[in-house]
């Protein structure tokens, strides 16, 4: 058994995001003009062993630490069980 | 003086860098591995542009868990002059050597030119040989140059001149207040999106840069000299 970490790294509410003002213009173009906001993020899965002490401890330090700068960006994460060979 | 040219996987300018000390500055400079773990024989520290670790994850988010660079935070601490450029100055972000973050640029383009540079600190370390206020001229080379710093940053910045360069007239980036390049509050940390090693002789269009690298060696021999006496 292992835990499957989905972590999603977004810019802060206050973070201009040039890459989704991009894309919203071309929604516009699109014609969906109901678009209000579009935020670009990542998206990572982490496959973690589950003898881990303390998991989140693990996971909000591996994040702090790499996945997201801080200074502009916020993180958040979900778990799930899953069955590993 | 010497100086190390740290060498990541992917930098691509160290050969600029290497080439601006040896040839046009004269001084002793070695290329550096990232695995490194002793830099003790170098006076300065010298980070290139480039795209370290194909910039994966963020722009120097993972040169900055090099080997190497815990030997360059101890160099910061123990007062060495260092210089990152481009890709350097985004790994001295992420290593926590310099406050802020470095954004895309606002236009989502790759900007490649010569820009104005206005010097707004001519006390520092770094460009002591400049005239306050002087214009140069030095080419950009980056996707992501567009610094970002909160307020409460951007007043400190400000409050102890830590602000060296910023863009004069147009900003090619969107970088918060202008800025070009800034120090660390001690001033012996810079970081710097344009190449001066790319502007040190006419024949490259420009030789701007070059009093950056000789602001250093002569500071360096003035506290050298006071050091020593």
């Amino acid at each position: 058994m292992s835990y499957k970490v989905k972590v999603y790294v977004t810019l802060r509410e206050s973070v201009l995001d040039p890459q989704g003002s991009a894309v919203m213009g071309s929604l516009h173009k699109l014609n969906y003009q109901e678009v209000k906001d579009v935020r670009i993020g990542k998206y990572m899965e982490l496959l973690i062993d589950k003898s881990v002490k303390d998991l989140d401890k693990s996971v909000m330090e591996i994040c702090e630490k790499l996945l997201a700068n801080t200074v502009i960006e916020d993180y958040r994460y979900e778990v799930e069980e899953v069955v590993t060979q | 003086m010497k100086f190390a040219v740290i060498v990541f996987p992917g930098s691509n300018c160290d050969v600029d860098m290497y080439h601006a000390v040896k040839d046009i500055l004269g001084e002793e400079v070695e290329y550096v591995d990232h695995n490194v773990t002793d830099l003790d024989m170098f006076d300065g520290i010298l980070l290139p542009g480039g795209f370290s670790y194909g910039d994966y994850l963020r722009t120097g988010a993972l040169a900055r868990f090099s080997n190497v660079m815990d030997e360059v935070v101890k160099a910061a601490e123990a007062g060495k002059p260092i210089l990152g450029v481009c890709n350097g100055f985004q790994i001295l972000l992420e290593a926590d050597l310099l406050p802020g973050a470095m954004r895309r640029n606002d236009n989502l383009k790759f900007m490649c030119r010569p820009v104005e540079l206005r010097v707004e600190n001519n006390k520092s370390m770094f460009t002591s040989e400049y005239e306050s206020g002087e214009v140069i001229t030095v080419p950009i080379a980056h996707g992501e140059g567009n610094y970002y710093c909160d307020d409460e940053t951007l007043d400190r910045l400000q409050a102890n001149n830590q602000i060296v360069f910023t863009y004069n007239g147009t900003n090619p980036n969107g970088s918060i207040a202008d800025i070009a390049g800034i120090t660390n509050e001690r001033g012996n940390v810079l970081g710097m999106m344009p190449h001066p090693e790319r502007a040190v002789e006419e024949l490259l269009g420009s030789a701007d840069g070059m009093k950056l690298f000789q602001s250093i060696v002569k500071n360096w021999r003035l506290s050298a000299n006071v050091v020593t006496s």
